[in-house]
């Protein structure tokens, strides 16, 4: 499959990879994160830019989504991704964008799902991560919730955080 | 050859004028950011000399020797230069990836010599390459010091980079044990001083907090190199930070008769932390 320099893979998309999951009772292969975008009575309100990656200690951070205005002119909106600041540390700032598989749009406010296959979220290893989820909104605040979670997972629920400003509630569950 | 040189008394002279660099309002430099992030990067910086930080208050600080390095090492343009009442104002168009440097380094000649009987201190400005048409016919005993000032800021765009931080052995040089854009309030933060390339101990190492204006608290860090020329800083919060180092100033007696002319050397940057 070949992309012109401009085009790139939208990340995280939902949908696809719920048709191939793998058939039931087999060991989950998939992380569905559900993200709640809080809807915020402000004067001057612009999408939040999110980060979602994982961490494991030891290793490099990996960035499996970053929502941000992409599509503008002259790759402008990435002039605001260093706001989203300790992404930026440990992995953003290493990163070419757009970046393939892991660039999305921003989502208004409401609950969003995204899914990642433990190749995508760089889980192969047995062991223990930590799924991050960082929001930095412009003329706003910033929040980082963090869910750890094992590998292999258990079908089913499998952590989530409440955010209290930039964030709602962040649930994963395994499939 | 007609001078006019300041004809101070030597003593008061030594005393008076070189106690100006240890004393002086602070001199800085404030970029607009630090990290940057973005396909067509630019940076502003105010530069000023004041009492508070960072509130240009006092005077602006001269452009005259501003420079700055792309990460390649390549010299890069200073544009839309102004100088105002209080801070100039210029911006750099950060084309590369990577960490820039922009500086206003400077060297001179301080030290006096003996003429008619009487000693005289060197005019100012005085530098190695004028020495010889500043010094009137009939001076004896001339004594000179070097003393290099450099005030330096860095900005990153993208991943830091170190390709700058190559010593050019003159003055005091920062090499970064951690990376001057990537600090963090909470976490120690470890750099390294040269002076004339080589790491030097028992510089003094002055950190203030910005902000001073609303607050009562000076809130200054003072430190010393260590015999690797090492000093370790933990950043008690979030902000920007005016960072000093000098060689050590010698103590004085009133009256005594002045030291002989010592190597003097500064330096100053302005680190930003950030909230973890």
């Amino acid at each position: 499959m070949q992309f012109s320099t401009k085009a790139i893979v939208i990340g995280g998309t939902a949908g696809l990879s719920a048709a191939l999951s793998a058939p039931a009772m087999a060991a989950p292969g998939t992380m569905d994160v559900t993200v709640n975008i809080p809807r915020l009575k402000v004067a001057e309100y612009h999408r939040p830019y999110v980060a979602i990656w994982v961490e494991k200690p030891g290793a490099a951070a990996k960035t499996v989504a970053v929502w941000y205005d992409y599509d503008m002119k002259a790759n402008e909106g990435t002039k605001w991704l260093r706001d989203v600041r300790q992404w930026w540390r440990v992995s953003g700032r290493t990163l070419t964008f757009p970046a393939d598989g892991i660039t999305g749009a921003t989502r208004a406010p409401g609950t969003h799902k995204v899914s990642f296959t433990r190749a995508q979220l760089g889980a192969t290893a047995p062991g223990q991560y930590t799924l991050v989820i960082e929001a930095a909104r412009e003329v706003g605040g910033r929040e980082l919730l963090r869910i750890p979670f094992t590998w292999p997972a258990k079908a089913g629920p499998g952590g989530r955080a409440e955010g209290t400003s930039e964030l709602g509630t962040v649930s994963v569950s395994f499939r | 050859m007609k001078k006019t040189l300041l004809g101070f008394a030597a003593t008061a002279a030594l005393v008076a004028l070189s106690a100006v660099p240890a004393s002086a309002h602070r001199q800085w430099m404030m970029p607009s950011s630090t990290i940057l992030s973005g396909d067509d990067v630019w940076v502003t910086v105010d530069a000023a000399v004041s009492n508070d930080l960072f509130y240009f208050e006092h005077q602006p600080m001269r452009l005259d020797a501003i420079k700055a390095w792309a990460p390649d090492g390549a010299e890069a343009a200073i544009e839309n230069k102004a100088t105002g009442r209080y801070r100039s104002t210029f911006d750099v168009h950060l084309t590369q990836k990577g960490t820039w440097r922009i500086a206003s380094e400077s060297d001179s000649l301080m030290g006096s010599y003996d003429l008619n009987g009487k000693t005289e201190r060197l005019p100012r400005g005085t530098n190695a390459a004028n020495l010889a048409e500043r010094l009137p016919a009939g001076a004896t005993n001339v004594q000179t010091s070097e003393s290099s000032s450099r005030n330096e800021i860095f900005v990153t765009v993208g991943e830091p980079t170190t390709t700058l931080f190559q010593p050019k052995g003159k003055g005091i040089e920062l090499v970064p044990v951690t990376h001057p854009n990537d600090l963090f309030a909470g976490e120690a933060a470890t750099f390294q001083f040269l002076l004339d390339g080589k790491p030097a101990s028992g510089l003094t190492v002055t950190v203030i907090p910005g902000g001073i204006r609303y607050r009562d608290q000076l809130h200054q860090i003072d430190l010393t190199t260590g015999a690797d020329g090492k000093v370790e800083v933990t950043w008690p919060e979030p902000g920007m930070y005016w960072v000093n180092v000098t060689t050590p100033q010698p103590e004085r007696t009133e009256g005594a008769a002045p030291p002989p002319p010592a190597r003097r050397a500064s330096y100053v940057t302005t680190l930003e932390v950030l909230a973890p």
